[in-house]
């Protein structure tokens, strides 16, 4: 079974909006990051600068919904719940075991945007789970 | 669930990109379906049995009359 099969019409228009979040988030980042390295931005413009980079991250959650609803197919649409549920359970569990040792003071504070990444890492473990078990499985 | 969806394609030489087209599904599906891994839904069961016009149970074997045979 290849991935290039299960790619259906849904899941290129959520690729075509993850595309363009990523724009999004490149533009609301970079201007960002430049403002606060050289104290451009201040007050209420620092928290809205800050907030910016993450909306598009919110809105490619939003997308994985969207796609799920727009998926015909349900066996492709099963096997995108089975990866993200193992992709929630690894950063579910990544964020428990790392708040422990941080509560003990063996590990040092990491930014908590870290999740989302550790959430993709999560649907890579759940594609392969479904490459194990079920033959299919998209990367 | 056990199904005779494999003999009933052979029998019209339909590959599973065939079926699959026929049904409006990804290939994966047909192949998941025919080896038993995957159980479709009400509604795709339906359109299963209506393309091949035949009743639902004359494809699918019922998972407690499979298991009540084997005892």
């Amino acid at each position: 079974m290849t991935a290039r099969a299960l790619r259906t019409a849904a899941w290129k228009r959520y690729n075509l909006r993850i595309i363009w979040l990523s724009l999004l988030y490149c533009a609301f980042l970079l201007p960002a990051v430049y403002g606060f390295k050289h104290h451009l931005i201040t007050g209420a413009a620092a928290w809205i600068a800050a907030v910016l980079p993450a909306l598009p991250i919110i809105g490619i959650f939003g997308a994985m919904g969207r796609y799920l609803v727009e998926e015909p197919d349900e066996y492709v649409r099963m096997l995108t719940v089975r990866q993200m549920l193992w992709a929630m359970g690894f950063t579910l569990s990544c964020a428990t075991i790392w708040g422990f040792l941080d509560n003990f003071g063996l590990v040092g504070h990491v930014d908590g945007y870290w999740i989302v990444v550790l959430w993709y890492f999560g649907q890579a473990i759940g594609s392969i789970a479904n490459r194990v078990t079920l033959g299919d499985g998209r990367c | 669930m056990d199904n005779r969806l494999r003999v009933l394609r052979a029998e019209r030489n339909w590959s599973q990109q065939d079926l699959a087209q026929r049904l409006d599904v990804s290939r994966q599906s047909v192949n998941a379906i025919e080896t038993g891994k995957y159980d479709p839904s009400l509604p795709l069961a339906f359109r299963i049995s209506e393309l091949f016009d035949l009743a639902i149970e004359d494809i699918f074997v019922s998972p407690s009359r499979h298991s009540s045979k084997a005892i």
